[in-house]
């Protein structure tokens, strides 16, 4: 096993396809981070990436348009960015409850719209690998790096993005400062209400690309449950990272490869029962987070309702 | 700051900001769910002066100071500014129209710079980027016109308590602050640094400031303020010009009658040593030395008073001793038998008592009665409990003698605690602690949000139990309180003893000069 893993066309598949698997991670888990860096906590992000991933195939499916597909998905990510932000701000919720309520939702109603569209298994044309011009020619980089499809891209373009935005911006000092102590931002003029919902809303439509990049991009169907505790992978993914974009890609890009290498262990029939490998990326996240848990840089209002006045 | 105007003749302040040269509240009602907090209540303040808002803690001050600043609606009542009516829905409204407001708990983001801090939802000159150094630039000017050291690139949680509150008034000025409510800006500083603000302050109200001074502290009220209005149970039942005022007139007018500033101190014998603490070191829950080698001793009948700033080890002094918080070296003694690492209840049965600081958090249980909190350590034992089941007529007869021994107001024995008033539950928590006749008693803050009547008393007490005999080390950050009781003062800062003084010897200014880290010797 250790020889025919050793074979160079193996390492670089391995490679690719843990950058490649990266991508549904990323997209939820930084929309997720603006959410926590904000203080709230959305444990939905599994049931808003099955919305994605449904809307986003129904969409691609009916119009043949890629394009069609990721606004769609945009869409179901803004209905249910909306929803989870009205429980959990304006309505207070406890947070480590109402994210089980919209994951639990985001499965049912993914799976119920799916039997009512389809009869049976469909797959669509998702977003086409790119060979990037010259780079994709480079020897083992250009087969890792630079043949992908459009989301992966973008995906990692995300992450510097994200952290411009927390920490160049005037809005990422908001968002920021009302994770950390909305009483003071409060006293500042800031509408806490009005960051939460605008990280809550962008983390979900993030989160319901993670979902589309799966169904258009990666597998080109739509199954009940595809996303398989992924979405709750994402938000270990924000504490492993420590609530920063580069940290994060760090974590999903180690969980992603893990994933790859245990795919392809599966795929080789080698004698490791199959189980064993799939728990391998899980126990790998709950050690991670154990390590992690020693930091003290969480938001100090992380999964805390604010209200004025105490 | 370019069109920086001097000279107290133009309308605008040194920041460049307008003035608000008054500001009327007119018959401010504010209910809260089962309480009037504030009833009817007027109060003005003008450009250049300081008018201070006095009365105890409840009295409704700080509640009539956040409708001002918009973080509560009133009932009734309106506002005028510059003679017009104002409508403050929230801060952004209140800065909008020249209000600032320096909290009791620091409005701070911890993690943040000082700059990003007072750049905090302000526009910036780059939108949608940030400015910070546009804005460092301006802190150091505003910091040089107003006496206000800070760095403007230092994280806040690295900043002293008193810079903290520098920073405070920065972002408040730096928002273009005509009137500035400052919330007992006094109850976290040294003496030194009280006369700072106070500079400060004289300095804003040269300028044209006007200056809102809440506090429940008399001499200062009396050396700062032009004006003093004073509150009871959210009524305003005077207002004086300061000149007139004396403190036991404003005392009197606080509290609704007399009040003695004098305790009778008997002269004790004191005893062998009942608590020594030796070399004790602690870690704060930052996983900091907060204690770094404590060696203190304290005899029988003797106060020793612990003053220091807060946040000096002062809490993980008290949790150390107290069995909450596990000791990193050194040794705890009770009448020469070593303690350390012993939990809360076999130092109760050792003759500890202890009065958190917290006592919303550590001293009761919100949500049990009065009785139930009473007989908290004690209930598995005799008269209370027949080993197994709780015995409610010997419960009911205790708990009559304590409440009526310790005067402590409460409708019935079953009345939830958290519907009592902060002197009240302290007074529960002192009668709970003292009935069991201590050796030692650890006091921490036993007076802090407790109003001037329970004050009284608790302190009595607490002489009381000096007379029979108590060791007590009473953790304080009032010097007021600490110099009244006190046989002995220590001063804690960093989580080092800076020094051990004799009641007769101890002065504020030597007191004031150790609490910020000068050594007796030095001082």
């Amino acid at each position: 096993m250790i020889d025919q893993l050793l074979d160079s066309s193996v390492l670089i598949g391995i490679a690719a396809s843990g950058i490649r698997l990266a991508t549904p991670y990323l997209y939820a888990a930084i929309g997720e981070t603006f959410g926590q860096r904000s203080g709230v906590l959305n444990l939905g992000v599994e049931g808003i990436m099955l919305m994605g991933a449904f809307s986003g195939f129904w969409a691609v499916y009916h119009t043949g348009s890629l394009l069609a597909g990721v606004l769609i998905a945009l869409l179901a990510g803004l209905l249910m960015g909306l929803g989870t932000a009205f429980i959990n701000v304006t309505l207070k919720a406890e947070q480590g409850i109402s994210g089980i309520g919209i994951y639990l939702f985001g499965l049912g109603l993914s799976d119920l719209l799916f039997q009512q569209s389809f009869d049976s298994v469909v797959t669509v044309n998702g977003f086409p690998r790119i060979h990037v011009p010259v780079l994709s020619r480079i020897p083992v980089l250009g087969e890792i790096f630079f043949q992908h499809n459009l989301l992966v891209y973008i995906a990692f373009g995300l992450v510097p993005v994200a952290w411009f935005v927390l920490n160049r911006t005037t809005l990422g000092l908001k968002i920021r400062a009302v994770g950390q102590n909305p009483q003071a931002a409060d006293a500042m003029g800031i509408s806490v209400a009005r960051v939460r919902y605008f990280t809550v809303i962008l983390g979900a439509m993030l989160a319901a690309i993670a979902g589309a990049s799966l169904s258009i991009a990666l597998l080109n169907v739509f199954q009940q449950n595809m996303t398989a505790g992924q979405g709750f992978i994402a938000v270990a993914l924000v504490y492993f990272g420590s609530w920063r974009p580069f940290g994060v890609m760090a974590g999903a890009l180690l969980f992603s490869t893990v994933n790859a290498l245990q795919l392809w262990v599966r795929t080789k029939g080698i004698d490791i029962p199959a189980e064993y490998a799939s728990m391998a990326p899980y126990l790998l996240t709950i050690l991670a987070l154990v390590l992690a848990s020693q930091r003290v840089d969480q938001p100090a209002a992380l999964t805390k309702p604010f209200e004025r006045g105490e | 700051m370019k069109t920086m105007v001097t000279g107290s003749g133009s309308n605008l302040l040194p920041t460049g900001h307008a003035r608000i040269e008054s500001m009327e509240m007119r018959g401010i009602v504010k209910r809260f769910p089962g309480v009037l907090a504030v009833d009817h209540v007027d109060f003005d303040v003008h450009a250049g002066e300081v008018h201070a808002l006095l009365g105890e803690n409840g009295a409704g001050k700080s509640t009539l100071m956040k409708v001002l600043y918009g973080l509560y609606q009133p009932n009734e009542g309106e506002i005028l500014i510059n003679g017009q009516h104002a409508t403050i829905k929230s801060p952004a409204d209140a800065i909008a129209q020249g209000i600032g407001m320096v909290h009791q708990h620091f409005m701070l983001v911890p993690s943040l710079t000082v700059a990003e801090n007072v750049a905090l939802g302000l526009r910036s000159s780059r939108e949608p980027l940030l400015d910070l150094d546009i804005v460092a630039q301006r802190i150091v000017e505003l910091a040089k016109t107003y006496g206000l050291q800070v760095d403007p690139l230092a994280p806040v949680w690295q900043l002293a308590v008193g810079e903290q509150q520098r920073v405070e008034i920065i972002k408040a000025l730096y928002r273009g602050a005509a009137l500035l409510i400052l919330d007992e800006p006094t109850a976290v500083l040294t003496p030194q640094e009280v006369d700072d603000l106070f500079g400060t302050l004289h300095q804003m109200v040269r300028d044209g400031h006007a200056l809102i001074f809440i506090s429940h502290k008399l001499h200062e009220v009396l050396a700062i303020s032009d004006r003093v209005t004073v509150l009871r149970d959210g009524r305003k039942v005077g207002e004086i010009p300061t000149r007139e005022a004396t403190k036991e007139s404003l005392a009197r007018m606080m509290v609704g009658r007399e009040v003695v500033f004098r305790y009778e101190r008997s002269a004790v014998q004191v005893g062998p040593p009942l608590l020594k603490i030796e070399n004790l070191w602690a870690r704060s829950d930052r996983n900091t030395d907060a204690l770094r080698g404590v060696n203190l001793e304290i005899r029988a009948g003797e106060i020793l008073g612990l003053a220091g700033v807060s946040g000096n080890g002062q809490r993980e002094l008290a949790e150390a001793l107290f069995g909450l918080r596990p000791a990193t070296q050194g040794r705890v003694l009770i009448a020469g038998e070593d303690v350390t690492g012993k939990d809360p209840a076999t130092l109760n049965r050792l003759g500890i008592s202890y009065i958190p600081e917290e006592r919303m958090i550590d001293g009761v249980i919100t949500d049990f009665t009065v009785a139930e909190n009473l007989i908290l350590q004690t209930h598995g034992d005799r008269p209370f409990s027949s080993s197994i089941f709780l015995r409610p007529g010997q419960i009911a007869r205790r708990c009559t003698q304590l409440i009526e021994n310790f005067n402590i107001r409460t409708p019935s024995q079953e009345t939830l605690i958290k519907s009592l008033s902060g002197g009240n539950i302290q007074k529960l928590v002192l009668a709970r602690e003292l009935s069991r006749n201590p050796r030692v008693l650890i006091a921490a803050q036993p007076t802090r949000g407790v109003d001037i009547g329970a004050t009284e008393y608790i302190h009595q007490r607490l002489l009381d139990q000096r007379a029979k005999g108590t060791a007590t080390l009473l953790i304080s950050e009032d010097l007021d309180e600490i110099m009244a009781l006190a046989d002995r003062i220590a001063v804690i800062y960093e989580g080092e003893i800076v020094g051990v003084v004799d009641r007769g010897e101890a002065t504020v200014e030597q007191l004031g000069l150790m609490m910020a880290g000068v050594h007796a010797g030095q001082a």
